[in-house]
């Protein structure tokens, strides 16, 4: 009788905490097929875009992810002016790219971090996000948000970056990459990081090119396409930086494309910046109607390409909305690259490619409403080695 | 690239079967084929030419059902949209997802969405849509519109 093993992962992803059903055919520890399931999380944006005026669009599609939360805007915006033919002055392009590089900073380290994690390696984790959150306060510093940062409307961006404001952004970014200069000397010298990820889950450049893949998935594997290189919007064409490609298609390849990335992304902030200095005017330009049409707007988000497909019929509502995000075109490439690997080994393949995450938390105070009390740092790092110490004695290995 | 400029040689090689073409812009192309030569196209388009799938996009207009395929020529700073119009009586078209790998979920996404039969899918299950979802109801497709 011909038998099969099936491990499911999901629906509830255990690691990736969002909803998706991995069945994982397994030889004992050999995994032979995958089968991806999703549609556990369909919000109908696309539909409900269809009820939005042009405007409130932006704000909508700005929540299909909280991670990429600004690429999804940009690259609508990209497709409304294409549509209607719209030319952004160009101090916006210059803070449209300002902002897009901050989150791919921020993204990139998220995701560098949550590789730690995936394959046990806590330290990284947790010294990749410590290293993050100061990314996340120079955008509370521009936008007024850490994430969601409504930044971008048709015609231009809604925010300016003040001259006074400059200073402490160059400084933030200072800081930002000598702590990620660190980690990435760090990470690609770790013997660790190397054995598990060297030759693991390997996409070559052909199997790249059939799945189409994009972003650093595809330029891990050799694939050179970068929407900021090819279709220079935004501020990509006026500054200068360079797509990181690797040959090899393995995680570790993906690792070294993503942290390389993020020296590039400071590299056009701090060229953006100097810009605004001297480049002065409006912020954005009026847009009064959109005619009869259809337009295509992509963007390069942390992930790989954000297309955004817009028809219009003269009214102030899109007649339709296509959205596709890098995701849905690299996560199937999981078919080639996780058979033949062991189970272990699958956990880190699927995350390679940074499927789309939704949350940031952040830790202030936490407030036991029953009792009254406050929590600080200083009580919650009590209560953790008191926890330690005590499973410490539960298991007999304690000093005490 | 086997052409100097792939835009003219899909021109040349579809010359008598392309319906409208149309140039927005010097970056984006629209043309309009008969649902007949979809293969022969998206063949010659990504195999031949050498360009990437980017997506497919469905849209219920009264007259048909349109499928749009977008291309890149990401070095060329191009998009081309091949643009086929399915009417809803025999609402079917022959798959590009044995030709492109990258077409697959797409391809079930519109046909659970908008109700369009791809002939000869792979793997022709539901994508997004719960199991227990009614045969027969498309939730992309339109309804008479209101307060517009």
């Amino acid at each position: 009788m011909n038998q099969k093993t099936i491990i499911p992962v999901g629906p509830f992803h255990p690691l990736q905490e969002e909803p998706e059903f991995f069945e994982l055919e397994v030889e004992g520890e050999k995994v032979t097929d995958i089968t991806v399931n999703i549609g556990y999380n369909h919000r109908s944006i696309e539909k409900i875009a269809e009820s939005k005026t042009f405007d409130q669009m932006v704000f909508l599609v700005e929540r299909i992810c909280g991670i990429c939360s600004t690429s999804h805007p940009i690259a609508n915006c990209n497709a409304v002016e294409d549509l209607a033919g719209i030319e952004i002055p160009e101090r916006a392009k210059y803070i449209r790219s300002i902002v897009g590089e901050l989150e791919r900073l921020h993204s990139h380290l998220l995701w560098a971090g949550l590789a730690g994690h995936f394959i046990g390696y806590n330290t990284l984790w947790m010294w990749v996000w410590k290293y993050r959150e100061p990314i996340l306060d120079l955008f509370e510093a521009v936008t007024g948000n850490r994430n969601h940062y409504a930044m971008m409307k048709p015609g231009g961006v809604r925010q300016d970056i003040e001259e006074g404001a400059i200073p402490a952004l160059s400084k933030g970014l200072d800081e930002a990459e000598r702590k990620i200069e660190m980690v990435t000397k760090a990470a690609l010298d770790d013997p660790v990081l190397a054995a598990r990820l060297k030759g693991v889950g390997i996409l070559s450049k052909e199997e790249a090119i059939d799945y189409c893949a994009v972003g650093p998935t595809a330029r891990a594997s050799g694939v050179d396409i970068d929407v900021r290189k090819d279709e220079p919007y935004a501020a990509y064409g006026l500054v200068d930086w360079k797509i990181i490609t690797q040959e090899e298609g393995d995680v570790f390849a993906k690792v070294v494309v993503r942290l390389l990335e993020c020296f590039e992304s400071i590299k056009i902030i701090r060229q953006c910046l100097q810009k605004l200095k001297t480049t002065k005017g409006d912020i954005a330009v009026q847009v009064k109607e959109i005619p009869p049409g259809e337009g295509i707007g992509h963007h390069e988000a942390p992930r790989g390409e954000t297309f955004h497909y817009i028809r219009s019929d003269g009214s102030n509502m899109p007649v339709r909305l296509k959205v596709r995000a890098p995701t849905y075109v690299n996560l199937p490439t999981c078919k080639v690259t996780v058979p033949g690997e062991s189970v272990a080994d699958a956990t880190i393949i699927l995350a390679a490619i940074d499927p789309c995450y939704c949350c940031t938390e952040r830790l202030v105070k936490v407030i036991d409403r029953e009792r009254g009390r406050k929590w600080n740092w200083e009580d919650l790092l009590r209560l953790s080695r008191k926890k330690t110490e005590r499973i410490k004695k539960r298991m007999g290995i304690s000093h005490e | 690239m086997s052409s100097p400029d792939p835009i003219e040689a899909i021109k040349a090689e579809f010359e008598d079967r392309i319906v409208s073409w149309e140039e927005k812009s010097p970056k984006r192309y629209y043309i309009t084929m008969p649902r007949e030569d979809i293969t022969k196209v998206a063949d010659f388009i990504f195999a031949k030419q050498g360009a990437r799938f980017i997506i497919a996009s469905g849209v219920d207009t009264p007259e048909a059902i349109e499928i749009l395929y977008h291309f890149a020529f990401d070095k060329l700073n191009k998009i081309l949209t091949v643009k086929v119009p399915v009417p809803k009586e025999r609402c079917e078209i022959e798959s590009i997802a044995p030709i492109i790998d990258g077409a697959n979920w797409i391809e079930r996404e519109i046909a659970e969405l908008l109700g369009v039969n791809f002939l000869n899918h792979p793997n022709p299950k539901r994508l997004l849509l719960a199991e227990d979802w009614p045969e027969g109801k498309y939730p992309l497709r339109q309804e008479p519109r209101r307060n517009r």
